[in-house]
C-alpha cells in the first residue's frame, strides 16, 4: 500500500545529503587560508545510492553489509589541481561553484517537494 | 547535521579574517614608527590560523572544522637601520631603526582577507536562503 513517504520519492534523502554537502563545502571555504588544511567532499552519487538502496539485512556476525551502504556519505579528500606551498588544498573558486551548484539542486528538490505536497493537499480536499 | 552549523563554521572564519585585518591595520599604521633601540622597534605581526574542530557533541565524529586563530607571531625579518642624524630618536651615531613591515605585502594580505570575509558572508547568505525555503515548505 502506498504511503505518504512514497509520495515524496527520493527527495527527502536528497535534501538531507545536500545539507550535509553544504556543511562540508562551507568548512572548506572557511579554511581557505588555513595552512595544511585538506579540502573534503562527499561522493553524492554513491551516498544517495546508499541512502535509497534496499540494504541487505545482516542477521549473523559473519554476514557482509552491502558495499554501497558501506561507502555512502563518508568524507573523502579532494585531489588538488595545484596545492599551495602551505599544503592547503582548497581551491576557493571551485568550492564556491560547488556550493552554488549544491544550493540550486537543493532548491530544485524543495520545488519538487512543494509540488508533491500541493498535489497531496488537493487530493485530500477532494474539491 | 543541520544547515545551522554552517553559521558556526563560517562565523569562525569571519572571526579569524577579522583578526587578520586587524593585524594588517596595526602593521600599516606602524610602518613608519621609528625607534632608537632595535629591541623596542615595532615588528610586523601575522595571525596563525588552525582548523578548529567544533563542539564534538554537535558535530558528531565527522570532524568538520571551522577556523581558529592560534596566536599572533612577530616577524623575525631584520629591521632596517636608516641614517637620519636629524631624527629626534636617532642614536649617538645618527641611526634610527625602522619596522620590518612590508607595505606591499600587507596590502595584498588585506585584499586577500577582505575577499575571504566576503566569500564566507556569501556562504552564509546562501545557507540562509536554503533555510528560509525549507521553513516555508508546503505553504
Amino acid at each position: 500500500m502506498p504511503s505518504f513517504a512514497d509520495a515524496f520519492g527520493i527527495h527527502p534523502a536528497a535534501v538531507a545529503l545536500r545539507t550535509r554537502r553544504a556543511e562540508v563545502l562551507a568548512a572548506n571555504i572557511a579554511n581557505a587560508d588555513t595552512p595544511g588544511y585538506q579540502a573534503r567532499d562527499i561522493d553524492f552519487r554513491a551516498a544517495l545510492g546508499a541512502a535509497t538502496a534496499a540494504s541487505l539485512t545482516t542477521t549473523r556476525a559473519g554476514h557482509l553489509a552491502s558495499a554501497q551502504a558501506a561507502t555512502g556519505g563518508e568524507l573523502k579528500y579532494r585531489q588538488p589541481l595545484n596545492a599551495s606551498l602551505d599544503q592547503n588544498t582548497v581551491d576557493v573558486q571551485a568550492e564556491r561553484a560547488a556550493f552554488l551548484d549544491n544550493a540550486l539542486r537543493y532548491q530544485a528538490s524543495m520545488t519538487f517537494l512543494n509540488g508533491r505536497i500541493t498535489g497531496l493537499m488537493s487530493a485530500l480536499r477532494g474539491e | 547535521m543541520s544547515l545551522f552549523r554552517i553559521f558556526d563554521i563560517s562565523g569562525s572564519a569571519l572571526d579569524a579574517q577579522t583578526v587578520r585585518m586587524n593585524t594588517t591595520a596595526s602593521n600599516m599604521a606602524n610602518a613608519n614608527s621609528a625607534s632608537s633601540v632595535s629591541g623596542e622597534t615595532y615588528r610586523a605581526r601575522q595571525p596563525v590560523f588552525a582548523p578548529l574542530v567544533l563542539d564534538a557533541m554537535e558535530t558528531g565524529s565527522d570532524g568538520l572544522a571551522g577556523v581558529s586563530v592560534q596566536g599572533v607571531v612577530e616577524s623575525q625579518a631584520p629591521l632596517e637601520r636608516q641614517y637620519q642624524p636629524h631624527h629626534p630618536l636617532a642614536d649617538a651615531e645618527g641611526y634610527v631603526f625602522m619596522p620590518n613591515v612590508n607595505v606591499v605585502e600587507e596590502m595584498a594580505n588585506m585584499i586577500s582577507a577582505s575577499r575571504s570575509y566576503q566569500t564566507n558572508i556569501e556562504v552564509m547568505e546562501a545557507s540562509k536562503r536554503m533555510l528560509q525555503q525549507t521553513l516555508s515548505l508546503g505553504q
